[in-house]
């Protein structure tokens, strides 16, 4: 217990207002479909031509934010994670205050910061990012949660700005046909873009990397 | 002044747990309580309520409605440095003093949309990151409430948060916990009133109640959430 009165707490005042604030893109998708992998892929193909940070959001522990910081894509202190009270959802859709602060003490440390990135927790097929949070958001499933997923929809499915089906060189061992899901994923989505890919395969993402650099022009 | 039989709307949606300021984060000792085997079911929860109500939730409550009293009075900018900085001297850990500030931001992200006024302004002119009882104060009352409505707000808010993070981290019964609320009502009239009558008083003379065992909680769940999984920001 510091019981110190001249203990330092954060900085009360508000940051200084920059002219332009940064893109931000949400990533979400079920548990274990490889947004931090996506995130560290994004962080190695962009940490060297954009000003970017991180935002994650796990149900356990600062578990994906240790990662990203162990994997040596991005300075330690452009990360940040925050806590959702068990409730990953609601920390990226219906009240996203915590998110909102941690994105606003990354602006406040990075002036002129290009892009930051929120992984949300992995969580169910109906959590998608409040457009309050994000400008735009990316779906990650995976081949091995079965070729079904695309099919059975959801708002995360349907109406995300990016659907990636990741781990696409596991398709054979888990007998999942990426034809059919490539185009229920079409059918479900219209026009949306869908991306196949896997980061065994393509470390560095280059697909889902032209459209976040799309994301920004 | 927006009221229904004396309640302001502002009130209501202040203490729903749909408002979106950041209060589900928070377990106000809960989690760190839970882990340590002191809150387990909902008889324990009914007593950690009970006393957190009469402690930090009186504390809150005494705040919110001087603030509410302070804004209705036109308060200056040294009147709301002077009421944040009793309540930072009212509250000794610094755990629940960043806690407080960062609903207090919450709620003003939030509340400034739904009521602006030249109220709150002034307060955040004077106190850029109030806390959160005097933010709630403000809200009402720039929102047509008066010291009561604000008091009533803050002490529900110090029992209804933590009721609902022991129904997430301990799977309780909702209906329990609900009910360990409802079971309050007394209780919560006796803070409001204590907090009302106390509300034009100076800052330096608002009532203090404490609480060392939350005051260690908030203090052993920031230390513990560098070491081990703590789901909850406070
Ligand atoms: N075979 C294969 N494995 C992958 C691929 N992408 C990610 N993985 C692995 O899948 C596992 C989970 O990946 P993460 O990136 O942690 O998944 P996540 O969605 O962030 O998981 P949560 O945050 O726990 O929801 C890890 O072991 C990754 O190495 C891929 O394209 N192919
Ligand atoms: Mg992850």
């Amino acid at each position: 217990m510091n019981f110190d009165p001249t203990a330092t707490e954060p900085d009360p005042h508000p940051p200084a207002r920059s002219a332009g604030r940064a893109v931000r893109i949400g990533i979400g998708g079920p548990v274990g479909s490889g947004k931090t992998a996506l995130v560290a892929a994004l962080c190695r193909a962009l940490g060297d031509r954009l000003n970017l940070a991180v935002v994650t959001n796990d149900i356990y522990t600062t578990e994906d934010a240790d990662f990203l910081r162990a994997a040596g894509v991005l300075a330690p202190d452009r990360i940040e994670a925050v806590q959702t009270g068990c409730c990953p959802h609601t920390a990226i859709r219906d009240d996203i205050t915590a998110n909102l602060d941690a994105v606003e003490l990354l602006e406040q440390r990075f002036p002129g910061l290009d892009l930051v990135i929120i992984e949300s927790g992995g969580d169910n097929l109906t959590a998608v990012f409040s457009r309050g949070l994000v400008d735009s958001q990316v779906f990650v499933v995976d081949v091995a949660g079965g070729d079904k997923v695309p099919r059975k929809g959801g708002p995360g499915v349907t109406t995300a700005d990016l659907l990636v089906i990741n781990k696409i060189d596991l398709a054979e061992q888990v007998g999942a046909d990426l034809t059919v899901m490539a185009a229920d994923a079409h059918r479900m989505r219209g026009e949306l873009p869908v991306i196949s890919q896997s980061l065994v395969r393509t470390p560095d993402a280059p697909e889902v990397t032209d459209w976040v650099l799309a994301q920004l022009a | 002044m927006s009221t229904v039989d004396g309640v302001a709307m502002v009130t209501l949606i202040l203490a729903d747990a749909r408002f979106p300021g950041g209060g589900h984060v928070h377990s106000g000792g809960v989690e760190e309580a839970a882990a340590r085997g002191l809150v387990t079911g909902e008889a324990d929860l009914a007593g950690f309520l009970r006393g957190r109500l009469r402690t930090a939730g009186e504390l809150g409550a005494v705040f919110a409605a001087a603030s509410a009293h302070a804004a209705a009075a036109g308060a200056t900018a040294g009147h709301w440095r002077l009421l944040d900085e009793e309540l930072d001297a009212r509250t000794p850990s610094a755990a629940q003093r960043a806690a407080s500030r960062a609903q207090g931001r919450g709620a003003v992200r939030a509340g400034r949309r739904a009521w602006p006024s030249a109220v709150l302004e002034g307060l955040l002119a004077a106190v850029p990151r109030p806390h959160h009882p005097v933010v709630l104060g403000a809200l009402v009352a720039g929102a047509g409430g008066g010291p009561s409505d604000a008091a009533l707000c803050a002490g529900y808010l110090a029992v209804s948060g933590p009721a609902s993070a022991a129904v997430r981290l301990l799977g309780l019964d909702p209906f329990g916990a609900n009910a360990a609320v409802a079971a309050l009502d007394a209780e919560l009239r006796a803070v409001v009133a204590t907090a009302t009558a106390a509300a034009a008083l100076a800052p330096a003379d608002l009532p203090a109640q404490s609480s060392p065992g939350l005051d260690l909680l908030a203090e052993a769940h920031d230390r513990r959430h560098r070491e081990e999984v703590r789901l909850f920001a406070s």
